[in-house]
């Protein structure tokens, strides 16, 4: 556990700047886009840290099945709830996102709006993560719950994987990057990104990700001091 | 290590109990041919997009029904008898490829009474064969490992299917979309290859996850 806090005072400063400099700062007038283009901060960071966290519980189910240690298993469990809870974040920035451009401004229906491939994919995340929680509620058998859902975890992640960075790119979106369109990835290709936006977006990133860290460090030591009796050391 | 004559008895193992047992055999055929025949009453000849989501779900479900039993039939002393005398890779790899031969043929047979049944759409039959025959062996494979992971949880086989469609779901996407190569869809140049890849690489994925990640579930 990292026990500094310098951390915890970027990770403020950074988000109190994205939050200032995001709906004060100058930003590019695009046509449809307009202001909106600010929910580039939030939304976009969400899917980003969400991807992160899921990464990140990956990596403590693999420490977990290298050496059996429950404190791995508490790690892994809580970053994927924190990723599915950015995750939901995401999606309700993007609902508002949507609304001001797909909806008034393309008028898209509801029906094409949900068949976006991006849509589905996080759609897909959100649906595996919430069979993992499933999964392991079904155990009563604490070893075996962390065991069984490791492996879950790491197979769901590698299936998760291509539906959220492959198929995207294949299939024909209203998100930016979709075959068709100039961009390649959206928002990280320094071709097409302004240099006005990276001037908010790249800290927004850091800023959020090192937020989720915390609330899911807060949230493992509560899970830690509960099961301090279980964990033998 | 890894003995292909140890897989292969295993292989052969679960071949003989399917034909000792028939009852779950025909208990799928039967699944089979009353869905398709529901189909059929409530709509003759849909078109073409419709018939290829109704055939790839109908494999989805086919999937879960003949492949989830995998695991959950073996009971706890009969796993501990196998722990005995096998690895966990060859124990996976046989049930992979049992599981595989089964849903080959259930899908073959889909295809057969899709096509009598609900008209057939298809305009290039050995390709969408093709494609049904690499569709069944990717699901199989997915469902296998789910299987395994639901008969650890000690619970029916509605897990397999929570735990199972959400992973399934991109792989059907790309199954569908591939599909439509047979229904004389055209296809940009390279594109057909990059579905197919693709697919491919999906499949390789699953089957080294399955071989690295089993010997975790196995032990009790």
């Amino acid at each position: 556990m990292v026990k500094k806090n310098w951390w915890k005072i970027v990770s403020l400063l950074l988000l109190i700047y994205t939050v200032v400099g995001g709906f004060l700062m100058d930003v590019p007038k695009l046509f449809i886009l307009n202001e909106t283009i600010r929910n580039l901060y939030f939304h976009v960071s969400m899917w980003f840290v969400m991807m992160i966290l899921f990464g990140v519980s990956v990596v403590y189910s693999i420490k977990y099945l290298r050496g059996f240690n429950l404190r791995n298993d508490i790690y892994a469990v809580n970053y994927a709830a924190v990723g599915s809870f950015l995750g939901i974040l995401g999606y309700t920035t993007g609902t508002i996102w949507a609304n001001y451009t797909w909806v008034t401004d393309q008028s898209q229906t509801l029906g094409s709006i949900l068949k976006e491939p991006k849509l589905i994919g996080a759609a897909i995340a959100l649906l595996i993560y919430g069979a993992y929680f499933v999964l392991r509620g079904s155990f009563t058998d604490m070893d075996k719950r962390a065991r069984i859902s490791a492996v879950y975890n790491i197979f769901a992640f590698a299936m998760l994987f291509p539906s959220i960075w492959i198929i995207p790119r294949l299939v024909g979106s209203l998100h930016p990057g979709a075959p068709g369109s100039d961009s390649g990835n959206p928002a990280l290709n320094f071709k097409d990104i302004d240099s006005r936006l990276r001037m908010v977006f790249y800290p927004a990133i850091i800023g959020w990700t090192l937020l989720a860290v915390w609330i899911a460090t807060l949230k493992i030591r509560i899970q830690l001091l509960k099961d301090k009796s279980l964990l033998n050391e | 290590m890894l003995s292909t004559q140890k897989i292969l008895a295993l292989f052969k193992k679960d071949v003989l109990l399917e034909f000792r047992q028939k009852h779950t055999f025909y208990g799928i055929l039967l699944y089979i041919a009353s869905t398709v025949f529901v189909l059929y009453l409530s709509m003759d000849n849909p078109e073409l997009n419709v018939w290829n989501a109704l055939f790839w779900v109908i494999q989805l479900f086919i999937c879960v029904n003949a492949v989830a039993k995998s695991f959950l039939q073996e009971s706890k002393g009969r796993m501990l008898y196998f722990y005995s005398i096998s690895s966990p890779v060859e124990f996976i790899v046989a049930k992979i490829l049992y599981n595989l031969l089964l849903m080959v043929l259930m899908s073959l047979l889909s295809l057969f009474l899709f096509s009598v049944f609900m008209g057939n759409p298809v305009n290039n039959t050995w390709k969408f064969a093709g494609i049904v025959l690499i569709g069944g062996a990717s699901i199989s494979m997915v469902f296998s490992i789910m299987s395994a992971i639901a008969a650890k949880a000690q619970q029916n086989a509605a897990l397999v299917a929570i735990l199972g469609f959400p992973v399934i779901l991109p792989l059907l996407m790309l199954l569908m979309r591939l599909s439509k190569a047979a229904f004389n869809e055209v296809f940009k140049d390279g594109a057909l290859f990059e579905l197919i890849g693709l697919i491919a690489g999906l499949d390789v994925l699953i089957i080294l996850l399955a071989i690295i990640l089993f010997p975790y579930l196995w032990k009790d």
